[in-house]
């Protein structure tokens, strides 16, 4: 298993890539900054688990908090909403 | 290169979202029982759920319209039977054919 690298409260950006191959990591949100809200455990990577693999060893997966205005540019909400993704550990990165 | 894939579209402009219960026609049932016996509930497990993902994904964009859900998942699920070698394409074809068969004669 692979240990988790961040704690709730770190920035971290999520990684600007567009591989081949099944993403669980949705494109609207690439590039983007956001906050750790938690950890919710380690899985193994469905990525891998799509091609017929193993997965493991197994990557953290957290719950990551962005905030809507800064997600959509033309957006009309309130200036906290946020909006929160999950997202493995191997597409983030410190911010 | 950057290129969303044509199933992710989390932001894009949407029709209404449709807020009514329906039901299933009886095929539809038996598609999502299939996977849960494919993903090994009980007995070897033949796929996991992220393959049922990555061939729905693989539909062309012209074809993943034209599809219902369950189709996308029929469709899929084909697929991944083929790639684990659990059924051969040739398989497959005689057995479309059988059951065509049966349907003109059933009809007929």
């Amino acid at each position: 298993m692979v240990q988790p690298s961040f704690k709730p409260g770190d920035r971290v950006a999520v990684r600007k890539a567009w591989p081949l191959g099944h993403i669980r990591t949705p494109h609207y949100i690439r590039g983007q900054v956001g906050s750790i809200e938690r950890l919710c455990g380690s899985f193994p990577v469905p990525e891998e688990l799509a091609q017929q693999r193993s997965g493991l060893p197994a990557q953290p997966l957290y719950r990551v908090r962005f905030l809507q205005r800064e997600v959509w540019p033309d957006y009309r909400g309130g200036a906290d909403d946020a909006l929160e993704v999950e997202i493995f550990q191997h597409w983030l990165e410190p911010a | 290169m950057i290129e969303r894939g044509h199933h992710d579209m989390g932001g894009l402009p949407a029709g209404k979202v449709e807020r009514s219960e329906h039901d299933y026609v009886e095929w539809e049932r038996r598609v999502d029982a299939l996977m849960v016996l494919l993903s090994g509930i009980r007995g070897q497990k033949r796929m996991t759920v992220d393959e049922l993902r990555k061939n729905v994904e693989a539909i062309g964009p012209d074809a993943y319209e034209q599809m219902s859900y369950y189709e996308r998942w029929v469709t899929s699920i084909t697929q991944t039977m083929i790639q684990r070698g659990v059924i051969t394409t040739e398989e497959l074809g005689r057995k479309m054919q059988e059951v065509q068969n049966r349907e003109r004669d059933g009809a007929a």
